[in-house]
Formats: C-alpha cells, structure tokens, sequence
C-alpha cells in the first residue's frame, strides 16, 4: 500500500495541484458573491489558504518511504557517475559479464541436470524397487527383479503402485526401409503410474499386458513422424517389428524418456515368453517402478517390501534365499556427470572471483579519487551510513547490469555448449533458463556487487574531514595501497589455482593418450550387427548366419580380416566370469573374477593383439571338442603367478559358464595361449579397474542355449587397410542377409572409441584451459592497472628521488620491487591451494596423478612471466618520469 | 486566523478533523472547499480548516479506503475533485462517534465535578 502511494506520488501530487486550484477559485468565487473587489477577492483568497506548496509538500513526505526514495536518487546518481566514465565502465561490465555469463552457464547445465525434478507426475512420490542380496559382490548388493518376483510383489503389496519396464529393440521391417531401433518393454500400468498419456490412441489395456495376447506396439513420436509422417491414421496400422506384426494403439508425446533415455518402440513386457523371463533364478532382468499410495510413506512400503521378501524366500528358497526387496526414491539416471558439472561451476567460480577482485580495484582507485567528494558529502551533512549506500547502490548496479549481460551471454551460449559435452550430456532436454537461473543469476550478482563495492565504501571517512578536504587526492592514496595490493594478490592466487589445474589436466591427457591401449586402434571398424527373429529361434541358424556375415565381410574391398565379438573393448557392455584353479569349488564370492569375451578366431589378428605365450584359437575350437580359453597376461599373472600357463586348467563355475555341460560341475577349460593385456575400460579408467584380467573363449563353444541372448550382444569387427569409415556402406549392403534384415547400427571405429574414453579428460582439459587463460588475463590486467594507478600516484615522489640522484633503473626497480612482492606472495598462497585443487581433481577425475611437480612448476612460471610483462610497463613509465615535471605537478 | 477564536480551535486534534469530513459526507459527496465551508458554518466559525491540514486529511482518508474521490463539476462550473463515503468510511464514523461521545461524556463528568 505504502508502495503504491510512493510510485503514484508524481500523479498524486498533480492531482493536489490542481484540487488546490480549484479550492481557491470556489473561495475566490465566494468572495466575490460576498461583494468584495476582484483584487480584493484574490487577496483574501490567498491570505486564508496560504502557501499551496506547504500543502503539497506535507502530502508528498506522506507519501515517500525514506529508504526507497534514498535508494532511487542513488541509483540516478550511480547511472549518471557511470555514464560519465564510459570507459571504466565499459570494461567493469564486460568483466562482469564474462565472469558471471560463465557462471550462469554452469549453473544452467546444474540446476537442468542435477536439480530439476523428474518430468512426471508427482515424481516423489515415485521408486524404484529392486533386489537385495546378504552377500555383496564387487557390483553391490543390489540387483533388478526377477520379473516372476515383480508379478508377486505387485499382487501382494498395498503401500505401493508397481509397474516394470525394460529395454529392448529391434528391427522394423515395414513401414518403410528396415531399421533397427530401441524399444521399451512395459507393463500396462507403467503410464499411468508416470501421469503419462499418449498423445493419441491409448495405453496397453491390463489384458494386453499377458502371454497369448494380440500384440499391440505404442510408438514414439519420432517413429510416427518418419515411418506414418504424422498421419492420424497411423492408430491401428500394422508395424512389423522383430518379424513380428504388432497393431499400433497409441503414440507418445514428443520428448518422452524413461531413466533419460528415448525409444521408439513400446510393446507389453507381459506378452513376451522367453525363458529368461519367465525364470526366477537365472533371469534377465526388469525395472520395477512404483508409486507410494496416498499417505503411505516409503518406510512403510519398504517394511512391507521385506515381509514380501521374506514370504518369497520361504516358498522359493533356490532362488530367493536370502533375497529382499527394497524401495528407492526415483532418481534421475545421470551417471557420473555430477562431479564434472560441480568441478566447471568451482572453476568457474574462481573466474568470476577475479573478475570481482578486478572492479574492487578498479572501484577502489575511483574511490581514491573521490574521497574529496564523499568528504565534502559527509562535511554538508550527510551520514557516512548515507554515502556508503550510495557507494554500495553504485556498485550493486554495476554488478546487476554486468549480471544481465551475464544472462544474456548465457541464453545464447548454452545451446553451443550442451551440444560440445563429450558423448551427451544426460537430461540435456531439461537445460534451459528459467526462474531459478534467473535468480540465481541476479543473487551472484548482487553478491559480486556488494563484495566488490564494500572496501571502497568502507574508505569514507569518519574523522579529520578537513585534513581530507584540504589535501590533495594524490597524497591520500597510500593509505589503499595495501588493499590493492590484497586484491592483486588474492587474484593471482586464484589464476595459479586454475592454471596448476589445468596443467594437470594437461599432463594427464598426454600421459593417457601415450598410453598402449593393448591393440592397435588404427583402421579397425567395429558394429552391432541385429539378427532377425527367426534366425534367433535356431542355435544352428544362428551360427551359420554369423559365419556368413564373417566371409561376406571378407569379399568387401578393402577390408583385411574380420572377427565377431561380444563385448568391443572400450565400448560400454562387459561380460564377467568367475574361475577356480582346482575343480572344487569355494564359495562364489571368494573366486576371483576376470572379463570373458567371446570372439572368433581371427579375433587376434582384427585387433592388433600381441600373441604371448600358445596359440589363438582355430576353427577346431567348436562344440563338441576340448573346452579352450586364451587369457591376457594379467589374468595368467592372477592366476598362475610364475607358472606358464598353457597346458593348465581352469575351472568355471556352472552357473556363469558359458560352455555347453551336460552335468551341474564346473567346466575344466584348458588354456591355450596367452595374449597381451587389452585396457578394456578405456585408456583413462583401466588401471583403476578392480576387474582388469581378461578371459577369452570361442564363440564356437558357446551353448547353445546362450546362443540367441549371446548374438544380440555380438559386433563384427573389421581391420581395413583402408579408411575404415569407407567400407561401413559396403559392408553394410554385404551383411544384410537374404531377407534383407540384418542391420548394422553403432559403427565406431576403434580410433573413435580410444578417443571417447578420453572426452570427459579432454573436455575437461578444454575448458579449464580456457578458464585458466581468462584468469591469466584478467590478473594480468589487474595486476597492469594496479601497478599503473600506484605509479601515478607515485610520480611526484619519483621526481624527487629522481632529482635526488635515483637513476632511471633504480625507480623501475622501486616499482618491480613492488609488484614481484604481491606477485610472490599470490603463487605462494596460490600453490598452497593448488594442492588442495589437485586432490579434488586426482579424486574426481580418473587417471589424474595430483602430485605432477612439472604441472606445478610450469604452471606458476608461466604466470610470474606474465605478470612481470604486466609490471614492466608502468615500471617503465616510472623511470621515464621527466624529475621536472613531476615536481610542477605536485 | 482570528485572534479572538479560542486556542483550541486552531489545534485540533488529529483524528477530530477526520472524523469531522466523515461527518460531512454524510450528507452527501462534497469537494474540498465545500467541506470546509460547511465545517466552519456548522460550527458557528468556531472551527476554522485550513487547507494546509485538509487536503493532507483527505489524502490520508482515501488511502485508508474511507472515502472515494473523482473529478466533477462543482455548483458554479468549476471542475472540482468531490469526495464520497465509502461504506468502510461510515462504519468508522460511526465507531469514531461514539467514541468520542463517550469521552466527551467522561470528560464532562470529570469536569462537574471539579466545577462544584
């Protein structure tokens, strides 16, 4: 209310004016009736109302808050001051808007990725429910449901809503060019318990989502928009998906994703009949997703949970003896992303800090110079509490505007930058700016304006006004020498932090990219090949079918030899395998475990792989004959110590064997080579893998009961001896098989892959280096414009000395002296928490050694370097000085 | 501003003068010097307003939402702004009334009995 009256004043006020106007013509009028002369009327008008103006004042005060009104007549002042130095502050605002345009961006990417909530309906309300194991193995203890366990935790459970999902894929064969696609599993109520809809048609109807049901698909937009170009018709066509022909019931909004990732195929998890599924104890398995009742808490869902849990154990007890269940609150799948993005918003940080440090200096040298005024403020009767407001508004709004530009720089810098993050950055759809960066835009930046505008406010002075109104402004500047110095020294301190980080970064990128990745990377090409359906229904079908791609391959110009594999070394996806060295086995968590890889016998050779010990394996490798494996040199070391271990035997257990057993012992594998190590997660994480040993076995002596699960998981692999990207459409056309549905999807080369296990380091490195660069700069800068205002404040004592006999080197020494003090100390504090950065960094960012002297050493040379050319200049000026001159200016 | 008027008459209190313009509008929505000259004549001259004090009261009294003002022509012609009482501003006058009926009443007690 008081708000309003004080922005309606001005109207309020012309309102009264003329009220007042009209009161003394009706006592003029009045007075007339009454006889009196026209003079005479006016003038006794006049004498009765008196001053109109006492009036208006009186309503005006009323109308005026005190602190509001002090605020906007600063804030006039503050934009007349800045308009009439253009200069200062175009560069205080282009620093600002750097430092803090980086810093939204960040915090853009945070608050989309990190902080938004789930885009569904109530989304905590939402878990995820999963299985808990008593013993942990190195993966945890904590598994995804068998899917009969889910069927029996959703008909039991009363706290909770539950529904299943899972990933699939595919070919579509028809409409259109076959294709291989992702796909979702779901169970009927999976949208409803999301709050999601389809945009047309419908959700799967409970009796869709079970075994012998007619088979419906949902489609995602995309799909809908390339295969039907976004026909309304397209609800109840045929889509023939996995040579299956499914009715389209629905089609999702654009942008849907389950646990960040897009599909585009849905079809009931209820109706598919494989074995893995329907299995208790060895199962693929599904995700559970539910949503708590009203009024239930998640503790409540979770004890009942472990009742259910407890009730499944007693009646399975083979497969779920010492199984529970647990719910979690659904979180968004982010992977490890969370780390990098709060480690750029740190550096960031200290960017924006310098930036602050830099327009302190810059105010405070203004403030220097307008001490006279701001005495002559307090001398007319203003209190010191008044001018340091207006200090602060001035400095506030510096900070607000260099805040916006930072918003602005922001709204088009994210896009560029989202696009650039190595792989893809999760939730990248939810990045935007909205409100939450708009505040915390504007909050950083009336922080950075507070921050940097209190020490020049602080300077007004309180006592011995006359002595700073009588003196000139030169000689008061001393006493912020000090604080200058604090400024350029805390600035340079931050710089050395940034350019010590990046220089580790640097380092540790040129140690892994030197590092062997165990094969050679060059022109090898490496894809996912699908299989149509059919061919998966028969063992024999399948292998025929894959050593048809292997020789149809090998006809394609150009390409030298070709292998299948499962797991591609580098690429996400791996097998694991334990193993005993005696045919009695220990219990399963005391075995030690390796990588087990399942590839054909010109494996070796596709890869570049260095042959140690034995031989690789050989088409006699088959089912039917010895069971063979080759292992890497790391595995033999674990296993076999000195030994030589061709000709020895390993024992797998049954239950994570991949060779065909007729009986439930574990299968005596006899070891035929030795090959070298491959750094199968990638040359940055490989040596801080817990499981690193690798175990390689025939896909000939795969069983065949594996053989369909095993072949949607297979890549061929090609050595070229030409450009390897040049035979993808070649091969392509090659491998397609008779019917035309063997797709190739996910080429890389493996250049490709070395290079994507680096990115995160890479793009790290990047913009750290680029961090690092504009700190330089900006310390530069600051330590220049210090010294030089200093300098000048100096000149006259210069004279002096100079006239004194100093010569022209003995005053650059004077100001060098200076400036090596502040540079010294900022690296001494700087070095001093760049060791704490390099922890953070060795911890968050694998391959990363934190004690890197070099990095160290270099790094703080480079920066001495740079701020002793920043020093020389206004040094050099110093010593010019005409002794004169100077003296006259004094 | 009379010499012969009593003092109290030139100091009146605050809330007095508000209530006094409330009491005025009752009769209808007046304007500014209407409202003064029906004061000063209801009260014999005893009371003189100033629009020193006035118009800042009836500023106050539209913003507490007591009164309505808008712009119109007054007897003789002139545009004038006229006040109005809102409902808001009855029901405070009458509270306004009896309270200072009361006080008046308790004053005149006090007072009796000092005169005996």
């Amino acid at each position: 209310m008081g708000l309003r009256r004080f922005f309606q004043r001005r109207a309020a006020d012309a309102d009264l004016t003329r009220e007042l106007e009209a009161h003394l013509a009706h006592q003029i009028d009045e007075n007339l009736a009454s006889g009196m002369s026209e003079e005479e009327a006016h003038r006794k008008a006049y004498l009765k109302l008196g001053s109109p103006r006492r009036v208006r004042e009186d309503v005006w005060e009323w109308n005026t808050v005190g602190l509001l009104d002090d605020f906007l007549q600063d804030l006039r002042y503050a934009f007349r001051t800045l308009r009439r130095m253009p200069g200062f502050a175009v560069v205080a605002l282009l620093t600002l808007a750097l430092g803090s345009g980086a810093t939204t961006v960040m915090f853009t990417i945070i608050n989309g990725v990190l902080l938004k909530p789930l885009p569904y309906a109530e989304p905590d309300r939402l878990v995820t429910v999963q299985e808990k194991t008593e013993k942990a193995t190195q993966f945890g203890n904590l598994w995804s449901m068998a899917y009969p366990n889910y069927i029996d935790c959703k008909n039991e459970t009363h706290s909770a809503v539950m529904a299943a999902w899972r990933y699939s894929g595919g070919t579509i064969a028809q409409p259109g060019a076959p294709e291989y696609v992702d796909g979702f599993q779901i169970s009927s109520d999976l949208f409803s318990i999301l709050g999601t809809v389809p945009k047309f048609g419908r959700a799967f109807l409970q009796e869709e989502d079970k075994l012998g049901a007619a088979p419906v698909a949902i489609i995602s937009d995309s799909l809908w928009q390339r295969r039907f170009s976004g026909r309304a018709d397209a609800i109840g066509k045929p889509l023939v998906y996995d040579e299956k022909t499914y009715s389209i019931v629905g089609i999702m909004p654009p942008g849907f994703r389950l646990n960040g990732d897009e599909a585009d195929v849905f079809t009931p998890l209820g109706q598919d009949a494989s074995p893995v599924l329907q299995n208790r104890e060895r199962h693929a398995g599904i995700n559970v997703l539910a949503r708590l009742q009203p009024g239930t808490t998640i503790s409540q869902a979770r004890n009942e949970l472990a009742l259910i849990g407890l009730h499944l154990a007693a009646e399975y007890p083979k497969s779920n003896a010492g199984r529970t269940f647990v719910a979690e609150p659904l979180r968004a799948a982010v992977g490890d992303v969370s780390s990098t993005l709060w480690l750029l918003l740190g550096a960031v940080s200290l960017v924006l800090l310098i930036a602050c440090a830099n327009v302190a200096n810059l105010l405070l040298a203004r403030a220097v110079s307008r001490e006279r005024e701001f005495a002559m403020r307090v001398a007319l009767g203003a209190s010191r509490g008044r001018v340091v407001r207006q200090c602060l508004t001035e400095s506030a709004m510096l900070g607000l505007i260099g805040g916006l530009l930072g918003v602005a720089l922001a709204a088009i810098g994210i896009r560029p930058f989202v696009k650039f993050w190595p792989g893809s950055l999760p939730r990248a759809e939810e990045v935007q700016l909205d409100w939450h960066v708009l505040l915390f835009a504007i909050a950083v930046a009336l922080c950075c304006g507070v921050l940097f505008g209190l020490a020049p406010a602080l300077r007004i002075p309180t006592r011995s006004l006359e002595n700073t109104l009588r003196a000139g402004a030169k000689t008061i500047a001393g006493a912020s020498r000090r604080l200058h110095a604090s400024f350029v020294v805390s600035e340079i301190a931050l710089a050395v932090v940034l350019l010590i980080s990046a220089g580790i970064l640097g380092r540790t990128l040129l140690r892994l990219s030197s590092l062997d990745p165990g094969l050679n990377i060059h022109n090898v090409l490496v894809s996912r090949m699908a299989l149509s359906a059919a061919t998966l229904e028969k063992p024999d079908r399948i292998r025929s079918v894959w050593q048809e791609a292997l020789d149809r391959a090998l006809s394609v110009p150009g390409v030298q030899s070709a292998a299948v594999v499962d797991t591609v070394p580098m690429r996400a996806g791996f097998n694991q395998i334990s193993y005993w060295r005696t045919p009695a086995m220990p219990l399963p968590t005391q075995m030690p475990l390796g990588l087990a890889t399942s590839v054909t016998p010109d494996y070796l050779q596709v890869m570049g792989i260095p042959l140690l010990k034995g031989r690789f394996f050989t088409d006699q490798d088959r089912t039917g004959n010895e069971l063979v494996a080759v292992i890497d040199d790391v595995l033999a070391q674990q296993a076999f110590g000195k030994e030589d271990p061709v000709g020895k035997q390993l024992w797998i257990p049954h239950n994570v064997s991949p060779y065909p057993s007729k009986t439930d012992a574990a299968d005596a594998v006899l070891i035929v080579g030795v090959v070298g190590h491959v750094r199968h997660w990638g040359l940055a994480n490989d040596d801080e893998s817990g499981l690193r040993a690798q175990f390689y076995y025939p896909f000939a002596q795969v069983a065949d009961p594996l053989l369909p699960r095993w072949s949607q998981l297979m890549s061929l692999a090609v050595r070229t001896n030409i450009a390897p990207l040049n035979v993808v459409e070649p091969l392509r056309r090659e491998v397609r098989g008779a019917s035309g549905d063997q797709v190739l999807y996910q080429v890389r080369t493996m250049e490709q892959l070395a290079a994507s296990t680096l990115a995160r380091q890479r793009f790290l490195l990047l913009l750290f280096g680029i961090f690092a660069g504009l700190a330089l700069l900006l310390a530069c800068v600051g330590i220049y414009g210090v010294l030089a205002y200093l300098t000048s404040q100096r000149i006259p004592e210069f004279g002096i000395r100079m006239a004194l006999g100093a010569t022209a080197h003995n005053v650059m020494g004077l100001v060098l002296r200076q400036s090596v003090g502040m540079i010294a100390v900022g690296a001494g504090a700087g070095i001093a928490a760049a060791f704490a950065a390099s922890r953070l960094l060795e911890h968050l960012v694998p391959g990363v050694r934190a004690t890197d002297p070099l990095a160290f050493a270099t790094m703080v040379l480079v920066l001495i370097i740079a701020a002793l050319f920043a020093s020389f200049i206004p040094a050099r000026r110093a010593s010019r000085v005409d002794p004169m001159k100077a003296l006259r200016q004094e | 501003m009379g010499k012969n008027k009593p003092q109290a008459a030139q100091e009146m209190l605050q809330g007095t003068l508000d209530m006094l313009i409330l009491q005025t509008l009752i009769m209808g929505p007046a304007h500014g010097h209407t409202i003064a000259r029906v004061i000063e004549q209801t009260s014999e001259d005893v009371l003189q307003v100033e629009q020193g004090s006035l118009y800042p009261a009836l500023h106050r009294l539209a913003d507490r939402g007591w009164v309505s003002s808008y712009w119109g022509a007054s007897e003789n012609n002139r545009k004038a702004k006229y006040y109005k009482l809102t409902a808001k501003g009855r029901k405070q006058l009458l509270a306004e009334t009896s309270r200072w009926q009361q006080m008046v009443e308790a004053i005149g007690r006090v007072l009796a009995r000092a005169a005996e």
